[in-house]
This record gives C-alpha cells, sequence and structure tokens, in this order.
C-alpha cells in the first residue's frame, strides 16, 4: 500500500477574530466587576485570626459604626431605633441577608450592643464583625 | 519646479498587535481590579424572645470591663491566655456555653479579640450578652 502524500493544505487557526473575543472578556469583566457602592464612614477595623469570608457580596449589607458613635447605612447617618427599620426591609428583601459590621476598633460597647439588639429586632440574625487579618505570632 | 506625482501607497493599519493590546487591557483590568472580598468573625445572633434557660453549670462567664480588662468565670485573665484556659475549660466540660458581656464603655477590640480568643479555642457556643 502506498502511503499517500500530504497535500500542501495551510492549516493555521485564524487569528484574525482575537481581538475581538479578548475585548469581550474584557467587557465581561467590566460589567461583572461590582464596584464599590458605597464609601461608609471613616473606620479603622479591629484585627483577628480567625476570620472567614464573607459568602458573597451580594448578600451583604453593610453598616458602619464610626468611632464616635455614629451610625452609617448607605451613606445616610441613623440614630441606634431607625436601624430596625431599614434592616427589617432589607431582610425582608433578601432571606439571605448577611450584615457586615464595621465598626471602628474604638467604638463603644455600648453602640455596638446597641446595634445587635436593633438587628435582632430586625430579624437579621447573620452578622459579620467585618475585620483586618492579623499575622498570628 | 515640477510637483511630484504621489504614490498610491495602500494605508493599512497593522492588525496583528490589535490582539496583544486588547489582552495587555484586560491584564491591567484584571490587575487593578481589587476585589476587596469582606473578611471577618461571623457570628449569628439569637432570634428576638428565644431566651433560653441554661444550667448555671455549662455557663462561662467571660465579662469585658470598661478598662478593657478581661474576667473568665470571676478571675482575671490576660487577653493571650484566653483561648489556653477557654480550651481547658471546654476539655472538662463540653457542653460549655461561653457568654461575653461588655461594659457599655468598653472598647470593640477588646471585644473583637474575645471572640477571636474563644473561636481560637474552638468554643461554638458563644453567647452575646447584653451590656450592663
Amino acid at each position: 500500500m502506498k502511503f499517500r502524500r500530504k497535500s500542501g493544505v495551510e492549516s493555521k487557526i485564524s487569528t484574525s477574530s482575537m481581538p475581538d473575543i479578548i475585548f469581550m472578556l474584557l467587557i465581561f469583566f467590566m460589567v461583572t466587576t461590582v464596584l464599590r457602592e458605597y464609601s461608609g464612614l471613616p473606620v479603622s477595623l479591629p484585627k483577628a485570626e480567625r476570620i472567614e469570608k464573607l459568602e458573597s457580596k451580594r448578600h451583604t449589607s453593610d453598616i458602619w459604626v464610626s468611632k464616635d458613635g455614629l451610625i452609617s447605612i448607605e451613606d445616610k447617618l441613623f440614630n441606634n431605633d431607625d436601624v430596625r427599620h431599614i434592616m427589617y426591609e432589607k431582610r425582608a428583601a433578601d432571606p439571605q441577608l448577611t450584615v457586615s459590621l464595621k465598626a471602628d476598633q474604638a467604638a463603644r460597647m455600648e453602640v455596638i450592643s446597641g446595634v445587635h439588639n436593633e438587628l435582632r429586632k430586625a430579624d437579621a440574625l447573620k452578622l459579620n464583625y467585618s475585620t483586618k487579618v492579623k499575622v498570628p505570632n | 519646479m515640477a510637483i511630484r506625482e504621489r504614490k498610491a501607497r495602500t494605508g493599512a493599519i497593522p492588525e496583528g498587535g490589535m490582539a496583544d493590546i486588547a489582552f495587555l487591557l484586560l491584564v491591567f483590568f484584571l490587575v487593578t481590579t481589587t476585589i476587596d472580598m469582606d473578611k471577618g468573625l461571623g457570628i449569628i445572633l439569637p432570634a428576638e424572645g428565644q431566651e433560653l434557660e441554661i444550667n448555671k453549670k455549662n455557663i462561662l462567664n467571660c465579662l469585658i470591663s470598661s478598662s478593657g480588662a478581661v474576667l473568665l468565670g470571676g478571675e482575671p485573665v490576660e487577653l493571650k491566655d484566653l483561648s489556653r484556659r477557654v480550651k481547658e475549660e471546654l476539655r472538662e466540660n463540653d457542653k460549655l456555653i461561653v457568654s461575653v458581656k461588655a461594659h457599655e464603655k468598653a472598647q470593640y477590640d477588646v471585644y473583637i479579640e474575645v471572640l477571636d480568643q474563644l473561636k481560637l479555642a474552638k468554643a461554638t457556643r458563644i453567647s452575646i450578652a447584653e451590656t450592663e
């Protein structure tokens, strides 16, 4: 049996649509990246070792507590007693809601405890104390 | 002076480098977007009106004073010894519930440190008592 000689067909992958693919990837990443929505209050977070990641940014709502005891949600300042109303609405809209408490390390426990009580009244029970990573020594 | 006739040049932009440029942009955006995942200590608050009566024997009180001192079961304890002490207590009684109670003027970072130490000691039953 004779082997047929290969015909001189050029087998090249067309690269002309490469930029389109890359641009599509670029646009995909730009669209899906969730930018920070709220600037919050200037807080210096405490540090902890045994931290866990928040599951999803979409099911997270932030509460900022500054060291002067100001409470801010979505860049609006709230009194302690008003936290329950807004959190109740958020919780009703999203049952998987996790509250991320971004409190200053010099905040007083009376404010934190007030927020605890408000969250319990609003039935938003999944709480996460936002912290920085502490390197164990 | 004679005007020279222009040569008919083909003005094509080279497309070969286009993919490289797009790739470069993609890599730039990938690198510069910081996906700042929120990290922190997770806790589940007890539901409203769900206070349980617990046997006194199974409660270990952890008090935080306004000055940041920590009392464990009535004795003062250093923060860095806390996890070791709680671990010992847990070994004796695995039904132990650690009740953290902070003074209202206590600082938040002490509280976080205490919670961190409790998590380090693998204390899963942590109760947050209201401030006094």
